[in-house]
């Protein structure tokens, strides 16, 4: 039982990432210039078809020297956080072939923080957690400033690695808070430790865990950690703000769902409101300042961080019950949401421009991109047929469930402001006319097609999501074993 | 026993329609036209079907049953989680036969539409799916599914299609009445959803079957407590004073055939959620605000009917003359006794109708004429004989004239109010006068008199206009003449009621 099990085949899925990260820097060595194009094929090949290796861990429940664990919930995410590197170096194909003379580095650092966001998810360990944590958030830093020539990139890049190296600074010290009360960074014997707990040291443990709560709050931007997001996600490349809003948003959460129910669930008095409080102030905020905006980025910033606070109600109210509704309405939300960016991202590549009043006319200029747009939104804003509908719903009835109705009826009350904003958008694209001159825009098939995919995901899961449900309800049950 | 399926076929085929409408080309409008007719019309034909097949002697309780599992055994659902539950009652069997009837007027009506006839179908397929699927699920989630799929379309659907208004004082522009009456709507289903957790948590029957939870002996407090959430959120939807404000607007500004359903049909689900929701799940709850709801809806009735008086456009007329409509809906619904909600339902039914009659003949002169100021207008009789007869008589129905649909309906009402409440009976009967004066000053202004010679180009109604008109005529009549396969179904099913005496 104390036999501490090496098994290095348990890695071969991040094993493969790192060769196709070593091929696509080589490769970008000796193709000339005008083949790179192929490269973002190269990276999205190698991560669909890793996906696909992963899967023979299905139903596995092992673990690596007790710090990472390959189970269920690893594999979801494996596959999860892959599909969507896929989609985001696929997107990216014009953006890096315009702007950059190098763009194996950029595919290759998706894939390297792929692997650090899966590393999160795997993870059973606060040491591990954290250097996974840093992978990706040590590619996310260049990723974002990759615009090298663009001041708002580089403002952009600035901001966002001084805030997270203070993020991180605060999950370092909290972990080591958490270590110094209950003498371990393994997720389980936190939780022993804590279970047979005495109350002399909890004002050390609360500390603890209110720095970690702040660290993580800071990644996946909850509000008061939120200030970089905007401005990250302006700077920005597209593709990779549309990354930033999915993987390292969703990364954040399975290190906290992770974490929370394997070290501090006996604890769950004593932090859960806490999150309440931060994920109510979240949704709020939010969505409200997201009425303000007139850049498509930022609105998608601030959209993004009233989901998070969606979300963070389910880990304040952690079960298995909202752990399973999280992350279905995560997966949903990310479908939808790169439905939503692989639109912009099209949009903004025919016409370069990334104003929201800039949509005017897309039903005449590009009719399908027109109705992703549409169907992605309404599923943003949780209405029926779409995924976010029945996502929503499951989230607010499981938090309801764990005794938070009032946090629920915040939610409620905040996707109903975020209807009116994701409408002012929907209204350019369909009310206003194009202006003078503008007539229709030939969509290059690989957009049109990814866009009509992840639609197809939306109506998925929003119309059948019964497996989905089930594998999900399955994966989350490793995490309170 | 009939096969639930006529039920999933009302629901499956406006969405099957609008997703081959989104392959048919752009290009191809006499495509969408045709396609659609023909769906309006195998929807009426459906419909017809399932009302007329309504069994009357079986004492009332839910026909055409199906159920599919559709989320189960799964977190905290048990078996039968959220299931796609159809089935029908006395109650929702003239609402699935006037959403039929109005949809395939509207469909007709639509005919002319030109700027993107396509999106227009496929929206407007949509929204009559999820009003089919409302009156018919007897699950709790679907229900409001179904709910929220009727009320996502209408942004679009006014925003794009409808008209911006200026008047003397104030100007309407369609993106502002869209904005307004989705964000009221769906403003208001914050309610129903926050009820809805509640209702399922309380209950822990993990669940949303609404015959499971029918069956479970809520908390007395808690329905008091959380009855006016599902009051106030079904009652925006219909209309609910002083929650109507999106009513009028919506409908000056919606093209012709999205008014139509909207006044027709999709305020009764407001009306019908308040039964399936309030009364039925928390009657309790429903016997304790009632006389709540009476004070408000004899507020509807009485200022909906001023407020009508005081227009002088076509719309904003008939749009608070539904307001004040609907009030007697709301009225004979809080009188929870069997003659009143017999009459609620059949005022759903005769009001759903004749206001699509109305918004069909508005519709007629409005896109000749491009305004709808009624004193423009002038001995339209002398141009539009046919004109003038259609809504001529459905402002007769309107003022509840014996013989047409309103007056069994209104009816029924009054005498279930009178027993309860006299004194709103005496209101309601007051601005029922009302109407006639605002009914019979609109035909002053516009029917008769001396002839304008500025609508000397006006042409009398096409075909297809007349077709509608003669169906909703034909449905109104018949209610009126013959209400007795109304009356049977309702009543069974009414008797059911808990809490209604």
């Amino acid at each position: 039982m104390n036999e501490l099990n090496f098994d290095y085949t348990l890695f071969i899925p991040e094993f493969i990432l790192a060769g196709v990260v070593v091929l696509v820097m080589a490769l970008d060595l000796f193709v000339p210039q005008m083949r790179k194009s192929w490269l973002s094929y190269v990276a999205a090949l190698g991560l669909a078809a890793t996906a696909c290796v992963s899967l023979a861990w299905v139903d596995d429940q092992t673990n690596f020297a007790r710090i990472i664990a390959i189970d269920n919930f690893t594999t979801y995410f494996r596959v999860f956080f892959m599909a969507i590197g896929a989609v985001v170096c696929l997107a990216s194909g014009k953006l890096v072939e315009d702007k950059l003379r190098h763009p194996g580095e950029y595919y290759a650092l998706i894939i390297l923080s792929t692997i650090g966001a899966i590393g999160m998810a795997a993870s059973r360990e606060l040491m591990t957690a954290y250097l996974s944590l840093e992978l990706l958030s040590f590619s996310l830093y260049i990723l974002v400033s990759y615009a090298k020539f663009d001041r708002r990139s580089n403002e952009a890049g600035l901001k966002y690695l001084l805030l997270g190296a203070f993020a991180s600074a605060m999950f370092l010290y909290g972990m080591s808070l958490i270590y110094g009360v209950t003498g371990s960074t393994y997720y389980p014997d936190i939780s022993a430790a804590l279970a047979e707990g005495t109350a002399s040291y909890s004002w050390a443990l609360l500390m603890g865990m209110v720095l970690i709560i702040a660290g993580l709050g800071f990644k996946v931007a909850a509000v008061p950690f939120h200030m970089w997001t905007p401005d990250a996600y302006e700077g920005a490349p597209i593709a990779i703000t549309a990354y930033l809003s999915t993987t390292s948003k969703a990364a954040g959460f399975v290190l906290l769902l992770r974490l929370f129910s394997g070290a501090f669930q006996v604890v769950h008095d004593d932090w859960s409101w806490m999150i309440a409080g931060i994920a109510a102030a979240t949704m709020i905020l939010g969505n409200l300042v997201a009425l303000q905006q007139h850049n498509i980025k930022r609105l998608m910033a601030y959209s993004s961080i009233g989901q998070v606070g969606y979300m963070l109600m389910g880990i304040a109210g952690l079960s298995h019950d909202t752990a399973s509704a999280l992350v279905l309405h995560l997966t949903g939300y990310m479908v939808s949401n790169m439905a939503i960016f692989v639109v912009i991202i099209a949009w903004y590549n025919m016409t370069g421009k990334e104003e929201i009043e800039d949509f005017r006319g897309m039903r005449e200029r590009a009719p399908l991109l027109a109705g992703v747009l549409a169907g992605a939104l309404f599923s943003l804003a949780g209405l029926p047929l779409f995924a976010g509908f029945v996502t929503k719903f499951i989230l607010f009835q499981a938090v309801t469930d764990a005794g938070y109705l009032w946090l629920a009826a915040i939610g409620v009350v905040t996707s109903v402001v975020s209807l009116y904003y994701y409408l002012q958008v929907m209204k350019q694209a369909f009310v206003s006319a194009p202006a003078e001159g503008e007539g229709a825009l030939s969509v290059p098939l690989l957009m049109n097609g990814m866009a009509a995919l992840l639609m197809v995901g939306v109506f998925y899961v929003g119309l059948y999501p019964q497996q989905l449900f089930e594998m999900i309800d399955h994966a989350t049950s490793y995490l309170f074993v | 026993m009939h096969s639930g399926y006529w039920l999933i076929a009302t629901i499956l085929i406006p969405l099957v329609a609008a997703a081959v409408l989104v392959f048919v080309p752009d290009n191809r409008k006499d495509v969408v036209r045709v396609l659609s007719a023909a769906v309006g019309a195998a929807l009426f034909a459906i419909s017809t079907y399932v009302f007329f097949a309504y069994e009357v002697d079986q004492g009332g309780g839910y026909q055409f049953f199906k159920r599919i599992d559709w989320l189960h055994d799964v977190a905290f659902l048990g078996p039968h989680g959220i299931s796609l539950t159809f089935g029908i009652d006395g109650i929702a069997a003239p609402m699935v036969l006037l959403t039929g009837v109005v949809a395939f007027g509207g469909a007709l009506i639509s005919w002319k539409i030109e700027h993107h006839n396509k999106d227009f179908f496929i929206l407007f397929w949509v929204l009559v799916s999820g009003v089919y699927g409302t009156f018919e699920s007897l699950d709790l989630f679907f229900f409001f599914f179904w709910y929220e799929v009727a009320v996502l379309p209408m942004y679009l659907l006014i925003a794009v299609w409808g008209s911006s208004s200026v008047f003397e004082t104030f100007a309407r522009t369609k993106e502002y009445s869209a904005m307004k009456l989705t964000i009221m709507l769906v403003a208001a289903s914050i309610l129903i959803f926050i009820g809805i957790f509640a209702v399922f948590n309380e209950a822990g029957q993990g669940t949303f079957d609404l015959q499971t939870l029918y069956a479970y002996q809520f908390d007395e407090n808690f329905q008091k407590l959380v009855f006016p959430l599902f009051l106030i959120g079904c009652g925006v939807l219909a209309g609910l004073w002083p929650f109507h404000t999106w009513s009028p607007d919506g409908h000056v500004s919606a093209p012709t055939a999205v008014s139509m359903l909207h006044a027709g049909v999709l305020m009764k689900l407001g009306a019908f959620g308040i039964i399936r929701l309030g009364i039925q799940l928390l009657p309790a709850g429903a016997t304790f605000w009632m006389p709540g709801l009476m004070v408000l809806a004899t507020c509807n009735v009485v200022y909906g009917a001023f407020a009508a008086t005081a227009q002088r456009d076509f719309k904003y007329m008939i749009g608070y003359s539904s307001v004040s409509h609907m009030g007697l809906v709301l009225m004979g619904l809080a009188t929870m006794n069997v003659i009143g909600v017999n009459g609620a339902v059949l005022q759903m039914f005769a009001h759903g109708v004749m206001t699509a009659l109305f918004f069909a003949m508005v519709g007629s002169v409005y896109d000749q004429a491009h305004t709808r100021d009624m004193r423009l207008f002038g001995g339209l009789v002398n141009k539009m004989p046919l004109f003038v007869f259609f809504f001529g008589v459905a402002g007769l129905a309107s003022l509840g004239l014996p013989g047409l649909a309103g007056f069994v309906a209104e009816f029924n009402i009054f005498v279930g109010t009178f027993r309860t409440y006299p004194w709103a009976g005496a209101l309601g009967i007051f601005a029922a006068m009302m109407t006639a004066v605002y009914i019979l000053r609109m035909w002053t202004w516009t029917f008769f008199g001396t002839f304008n010679e500025r609508w000397v180009d006006l042409k009398e109604m096409t075909y297809l206009e007349r077709g509608t008109a003669v169906l909703l005529l034909g449905a109104m009549l018949w209610m009126g003449l013959w209400p007795a396969p109304f009356i049977d179904r309702i009543q069974e099913s009414v008797r059911l009621l808990p809490g209604v005496t």
